[in-house]
């Protein structure tokens, strides 16, 4: 036994313990006696199993429940298809091309609802943010626009524009714009107007305080707008093609609404859900690029 | 009342800032009240107050930026402001901040040097957010004397900063001012900043200059000189501190 604090000019080292226990001494000694236990790093306790598979787990057992449910015929094929099933559909309504078309029209059908949307809620709001006359002219008639429910619209638009892509896309325009004005007026508003300051004192023009303060200080405000409005875009997609189309994602939902083909149905969800996300990887894009001067934003 | 402002000085005058009568009023309530000023070119003045007397106000009307006024105010077309917080644009990098604002297409490189002058060389390509307090504040000096300004107006620049760079950008200002030769108009409630850069430190009270104070005192200046002790505690007295409870 070794003792590390025993005093250097100690008589005698090796005298007993229990004698030895009178002084302070001799207890610290006795301290690292103590039964210690190692603590395991939490890695050495992690299972050897990479997080993705981990993550995906949890899909790939309802998948599966989906499936035994199908097979035992609790799930019968007109309530809802087996999983195994609708990747079959999937793939004949893609090599038949009937998938790929619909998707095609729908997409159209979005991206100019979007366009038309994005330069009308843009526009707007940048008129009535920019002016104080705007805000006055623009802003009131914008704000009671926006309480009617867009949906609604269809039947009027129908009257309006007949049955072709006109009223599908004019409601997704009008499903766009409101979320995105609302956001990119308040980004504008919001701008410090610290910054505004500083940028008149240092000579700027009233153009540049807008390009240069103004707009760049509102574009996360609209890139929120942007995000909403492209859910909306995809809300507005569903309802205008379940109407009156004779083409697109919606169309073939109904049809196979008409035939109970639940496959089909599941296999439109897919591709929306698809779209959705797709979208969404396209903001968080835009996001990586133009907001990489904020410190919140952490994504790399 | 005559209204003339920001009308370029003239060469013939030996004036930087030429102020006369001016008063500026918030709903009713008189914050500047027919204050006289004047500032010699290239001269250092440091304006001190109570918070709230107007001297903050009587920068801002003198930076161009408020416009409610009466009376007489002549400043310099070339002039800048550093503010108490450094307010660069976000979302900008360092280097467009310094240029943001400059007339015709500056190159980069104007932007570099006026950078290395304030010791922030290194940070040319960084954004303002990741930029410390200090480096921030020089940032944001580098932007005002990028314009060769004949008035730099500085509102408690160093406020917001810590007590160590507090003390290096003071040096540095002083060192900048000494080099540019423009006029300085420093506002600022720290006695001791005003006695140890200004050549002469004007002490406002109820919307007028209620004292002034000129520093004979040689560069560079100790704060360990016995007639930094006697200016400091004349002035404070002046701002209504009673220097002998303080030391109390």
């Amino acid at each position: 036994m070794s003792i590390s604090h025993a005093p250097p000019n100690a008589p005698d080292p090796d005298i007993s313990r229990i004698s030895k226990s009178e002084s302070g001494e001799a207890a610290r000694a006795d301290a690292t006696d103590l039964d210690l236990q190692p603590v395991v790093p939490a890695s050495a306790r992690n299972l050897p199993v990479p997080r993705w598979l981990r993550r995906t787990t949890g899909p790939i057992l309802l998948l599966a429940l989906w499936q035994l449910l199908s097979a035992t015929g609790v799930l019968t094929p007109d309530v809802l298809a087996s999983p195994g099933r609708i990747a079959q559909v999937g793939w004949d309504l893609i090599s038949d091309g009937s998938l790929p078309s619909a998707m095609g029209t729908s997409l159209r059908r979005v991206a100019l609802g979007l366009l038309f949307g994005t330069s009308a809620g843009t526009g707007l709001a940048l008129v009535s943010g920019l002016f104080r006359i705007g805000e006055d002219v623009v802003d009131a008639p914008v704000q009671m626009l926006r309480t009617v429910p867009f949906v609604g619209l269809i039947p009027l638009f129908i009257i309006w524009f007949g049955i072709g892509e006109a009223p599908k896309i004019a409601i997704i325009t009008l499903g766009v714009t409101f979320p995105l004005y609302l956001n990119v007026y308040a980004g504008i508003r919001g701008v410090d107007s610290q910054l505004i300051e500083a940028g008149e004192s240092l000579g700027l023009s009233r153009w540049g305080l807008v390009r240069h303060v103004v707009l760049p200080g509102a574009l996360p405000g609209a890139l929120t707008g942007l995000r909403y409005s492209l859910g909306i875009a995809w809300l507005a997609l569903v309802f205008a093609e379940q109407v009156n189309a004779d083409s697109g994602i919606g169309f073939l939902m109904v049809q196979a609404r008409d035939f109970l083909q639940t496959d089909v149905i599941v296999v439109c969800l897919i591709v929306y859900a698809f779209l959705g996300l797709l979208a969404d990887f396209v903001v968080r894009s835009l996001e990586r690029v133009l907001l990489q001067w904020r410190p919140t934003f952490t994504g790399r | 009342m005559a209204t003339d402002v920001h009308r370029p000085v003239t060469p013939a005058t030996t004036r930087a800032v030429h102020v006369e009568g001016l008063t500026r009023s918030f709903d009713g309530r008189t914050v500047i009240d027919g204050l006289r000023l004047d500032i010699a070119p290239g001269e250092f003045v440091a304006l001190l107050g109570r918070s709230g007397c107007g001297k903050s106000t009587l920068l801002r009307i003198l930076a161009g930026l408020d416009r409610d006024i009466q009376g007489t105010a002549l400043v310099p077309r070339r002039r800048a402001v550093a503010f108490q917080a450094p307010r660069l644009m976000p979302w900008k990098k360092v280097w467009r901040n310094v240029l943001l604002g400059l007339p015709g297409r500056p190159e980069r490189n104007v932007a570099e040097q006026a950078l290395d002058e304030v010791g922030l060389g290194h940070r040319v390509d960084a954004w303002p957010r990741t930029l410390s307090g200090g480096e921030a504040q020089r940032a944001s000096l580098a932007r005002a004397l990028v314009r060769e300004p004949d008035l730099l107006l500085l509102d408690e620049p160093f406020g917001a900063l810590d007590a160590l760079t507090r003390i290096k950008a003071q040096r540095l200002v002083g060192e900048l001012w000494q080099r540019r030769g423009c006029a300085v108009l420093l506002v600022t409630h720290d006695v001791e900043e005003a006695v140890l850069l200004a050549d002469r430190v004007l002490v406002m009270d109820d919307g007028r200059i209620a004292h002034e104070q000129h520093i004979d005192v040689d560069r560079p200046r100790e704060i360990t000189d016995p007639r930094f002790a006697a200016l400091r505690a004349g002035l404070l007295e002046r701002l209504g501190v009673n220097t002998a409870a303080e030391a109390a």
